[in-house]
This record gives structure tokens, sequence and C-alpha cells, in this order.
């Protein structure tokens, strides 16, 4: 049991539960009734199971050059996933294609003039 | 680790599937747009797996490019989505 081998069980592991993530979005993605839910599930693979995957790789590949762009691509992940999210679910808000009825609270509903979502 | 990489093609395979059924079927264009960002995520993660399983750090610089295109691509698309006429 050296070294070596536990890393490797630690990257299996974590291989296998960003895939699983990613698993899990794509029954989301199926299942879930309207696109601001199907977004909540689209956001598992695109940040949890990319960190844990990059993670994995890390511990395979234990270089610092390759580490490096790693973490690059887990920052530049981290930074722009919020940024998209929020540009497609303010189209979707503006599209009309929310479901009222699944909302708890829409406080954008109500600022605007007549009290409702533009839902439809 | 021939076993890892099996359970997480399976998986990666899988998870693929659901989406590809989602963007087919996905009646408007952001219900698509969402999809494919999943799915270049999914990619995103088999080509990072794919790096791990066979110790070898060619394909990482894809990475980040894949990460720029889909934030470029998803921003782009719903920035200029036609709204829906009531």
């Amino acid at each position: 049991m050296t070294l070596q081998t536990v890393a490797d069980v630690l990257a299996g592991a974590c291989l296998i539960s960003g895939a699983l993530l990613s698993l899990a979005a794509g029954v989301g993605l199926l299942r879930f009734p309207d696109l601001l839910s199907r977004m909540h599930a689209a956001t598992k693979p695109q940040v949890l199971g990319l960190l844990l995957i990059l993670a994995g790789t890390a511990l395979r590949l234990q270089n610092t050059i390759d580490t490096t762009t790693l973490v690059l691509v887990g920052i530049f992940q981290l930074v722009t996933a919020p940024v998209a999210a929020h540009m497609v679910g303010r189209a979707v808000y503006r599209a009309g294609q929310v479901r009222a009825d699944l909302l708890v609270v829409d406080e954008l509903g109500e600022d605007r003039p007549n009290g409702r979502s533009p839902s439809r | 680790m021939i076993v890892v990489g099996v359970i997480v093609s399976t998986l990666l395979f899988a998870a693929v599937s659901l989406v590809l059924i989602r963007i087919v079927r996905g009646p408007t264009t952001l219900d698509r747009i969402v999809a494919v960002d999943v799915l270049l995520a999914v990619v995103v993660c088999a080509v990072a797996a794919e790096a791990a399983y066979t110790r070898d750090a060619t394909s990482l610089t894809i990475l980040v490019v894949l990460s720029i295109l889909g934030f470029i691509g998803s921003v782009s698309v719903a920035r200029f989505s036609p709204r829906s006429r009531r």
C-alpha cells in the first residue's frame, strides 16, 4: 500500500463521483418540469462534478505544470458559470418561459406593472 | 484503474445520452442552450477523465478552450435569443 496506490484510489473515487454527478444532471435535465429547475440540475457537472474530476486528474498526473492547467480550468469554470447562468436565467424569465405555479417567490414579478411574471 | 475507467465512461455515456434526448426534444431554444451547456461540461469531464486514465497531459489544453467556448456560446445565444410574443 504505497502512497501511489492511495493517490490512485482517491483519484478513482473522485472520478466516479464526478461522473455520477454528470449522470444526475442528465436525469434532472430530462425529468424536471421547467427551465429554471433544469438549470438547477445543470449546475451539477458544471461546478462540483468538474472540480471533482479535475481533482482526480491532478491526483493521477502529479505534475506541477499539469496541476496549474487544471486549477486554471477550475477557476475559469467557477468564474464563468454564474455569469452564464445569470444570462440564461434572465433570458428565460423575460421570454416568459417560467412556470409561475412552480415559483415560491417572484420578486421580479412584484416590480412589474401588473404584478405578475411574464409566464405563458 | 481499468474498473474505474469502465465505470466512469459508462456513467458519462449515459449522461450524454440523456442530455442529447433533451437537446432533440427541448421545446425552446433556451432549453437547448442549457442542455448544450451541460453537454459541454460532460465533454470536459470526459476529456479530463481520459487524461487521468492514460496519465497523458496532452489533452489538458483542450479543457481550457472548451470552458471558454461554453461560456461564450451560452452567453451570446442567451443575449440574442428572441423574446416570445404574447
